[in-house]
């Protein structure tokens, strides 16, 4: 392959594959995106152009301020009259930017996106009443005479209505945000590019992470198809060996913990700080009840001990958390919610959750961690456990009851179905 | 007032609740597992499954009914946070 491709110094399409196109563009001096991310060499704007023998379609735009270098590449390969199909395999701003007026510019073409995309579509664009649009899903695909797109519905990957558009004769898989990075390389492709691992690992952890069930749904989809070039929205082309990236993938989404241990046990985690070690101690009769229950695996851990990082990594991986804090001036101490603040790449909806801790005098922590759980779409089997000061061996027998409990909620075990009065909860 | 009883299926939670309360308002208190998102009706995290009692709640509005399509709910899905509770009833997450 050339070593002499340079899109910065130009602005027309350049060809990925027969009669396929790039025909995006380059942000090289951004360095914050979407607040979350940072980037330390900007971004691209990848959109795609298919030639048919009945027509062309674009795939995905731009960002808006993008939009002249977006369009001087498409008018330097085809007439906007070409334009039969416009996808759009996902709709964030940095892709949709360009759509209302390619839409305005190319009368003849129709729009292709997922059903989940409507209401973003409307909420995005407001004028789409006058959109012309089709849904598409798995096993849809839009014909451009002598070849065609084919859709495969990969939800999540990272908004409600991403998907991706395959196509077949050339086996390129243009992938939305899917395989993508926050870096920007005027050589544009994988082979050429300097060193992007950090830069495709970090969007990973940043955008894919906290989606990792349906990671594994849309691997299903993709991992069978044959695959000559991968061509995501941002970053690098992957036409060097674009299987790797797939298998990738898969190793960044599936647990580590399944494949360290090889355990069926259902792991539950206690997270403590202690000032008196009164809530220490009630961390380690807890971890003695929860251990109790066959198929459950403790561990416990003094947040004084760690740092946030790895925790968060372990936390991803449990199926139980449970966070103790003593009550200081009304609230939960700073570690508890340094971690509880810092879990917005993982997905925690449904694991199970409690809170516990001694106090002083008002013991408002507990609450307030529940809540702080609760938020974070976890559920609280047990209501949290306070102790006043030093706990009583009667107290402590409770910790262990309260640890049992949660590990028996854990793996299932039903809990007393007597009614309770709706009073009584309050 | 009128009470009715209300069935968290997946924690096996029975719970006497007066006619008109939100299933919001119970679920969370007994540690069902049914799933809040924005509490106001538009996000569709909190997609229950009535599974018996369907005619025992309050009939889903014109807005719920949009989000519930949106969200590509199955036959007899509510949203939790919309549903009030008129008589005996049994849901689960969905």
């Amino acid at each position: 392959m050339s070593g002499e491709i340079d899109v910065s110094s130009h602005r027309r399409a350049v060809e990925v594959a027969d009669q396929v196109y790039w025909i995006g563009a380059l942000d090289p001096t951004l360095r914050v995106f979407d607040i979350i991310l940072t980037t330390a060499n900007g971004t691209t704007y990848n959109s795609y152009l298919v030639k048919g023998s009945e027509g062309v379609a674009v795939i995905d735009t731009v960002k808006e301020n993008f939009a002249d270098e977006f369009f001087s590449r498409l008018e330097s390969a085809i007439d906007y009259s070409e334009i039969k199909v416009i996808v759009l395999n996902h709709l964030e701003p940095d892709h949709s930017g360009a759509l209302p007026e390619l839409m305005r510019r190319a009368p003849h073409a129709r729009l292709y996106i997922s059903k989940r995309a409507t209401s973003m579509l409307k909420a995005l664009l407001h004028a789409s009443d006058d959109l012309e649009y089709t849904t598409v899903t798995t096993g849809d695909s839009v014909s451009l005479g002598d070849r065609s797109l084919r859709f495969l519905h990969t939800p999540f990957l990272h908004w409600p209505d991403t998907q991706c558009t395959y196509l077949e004769d050339e086996a390129i898989l243009f992938s939305g945000d899917v395989f993508g990075c926050h870096y920007c390389d005027k050589r544009l492709f994988n082979d050429l590019v300097g060193d992007f691992r950090f830069s495709f690992d970090y969007y990973y952890a940043h955008i894919m992470r906290p989606f990792k069930k349906h990671v594994l749904e849309a691997l299903k989809l993709i991992e069978p198809l044959q695959l000559r070039l991968i061509a995501p929205t941002h970053g690098p082309i992957l036409r060097e060996r674009p299987r790797r990236y797939v298998t990738h993938y898969r190793e960044l989404s599936t647990s580590a913990l399944a494949r360290g241990i090889g355990s069926e046990d259902q792991s539950m985690i206690i997270f403590y700080m202690s000032s008196y070690g009164n809530t220490a101690r009630m961390a380690e009769e807890i971890s003695e009840g929860a251990g109790s229950v066959p198929g459950v695996r403790v561990s416990l851990f003094d947040l004084q001990g760690g740092e946030t990082s790895p925790f968060v990594d372990l936390i991803e991986e449990a199926d139980a958390l449970l966070f103790g804090s003593p009550t200081i001036n009304g609230d939960a101490v700073k570690p508890v919610w340094d971690l509880l603040s810092s879990l917005a790449v993982v997905n925690l909806k449904g694991k199970l959750g409690g809170a516990f801790g001694s106090f002083g005098w008002s013991g408002e922590a507990v609450r307030m961690i529940e809540d702080r759980m609760r938020g974070l779409k976890m559920h609280i089997p047990r209501q949290g456990l306070r102790v006043k000061l030093i706990p009583t061996e009667e107290e402590l027998k409770d910790c262990r009851q309260f640890g049992q409990e949660i590990a028996e909620a854990l793996v299932g075990k039903a809990s007393d179905s007597d009614i309770v009065e709706f009073a009584d909860l309050i | 007032m009128a009470k009715a009883k209300i069935t968290f299926d997946d924690i096996g939670q029975t719970v006497n609740v007066p006619a008109g309360t939100r299933v919001i308002e119970v679920s969370e208190k007994v540690g069902a597992g049914i799933i809040y998102g924005c509490r106001e009706g538009d996000c569709g995290t909190c997609m229950m499954h009535v599974v018996a009692g369907w005619n025992n709640l309050t009939q889903p509005s014109v807005l719920e009914e949009k989000v519930l399509k949106e969200n590509m709910a199955g036959r007899h899905d509510r949203l939790a946070c919309q549903a009030q509770i008129l008589g005996d009833c049994r849901v689960k997450p969905a």
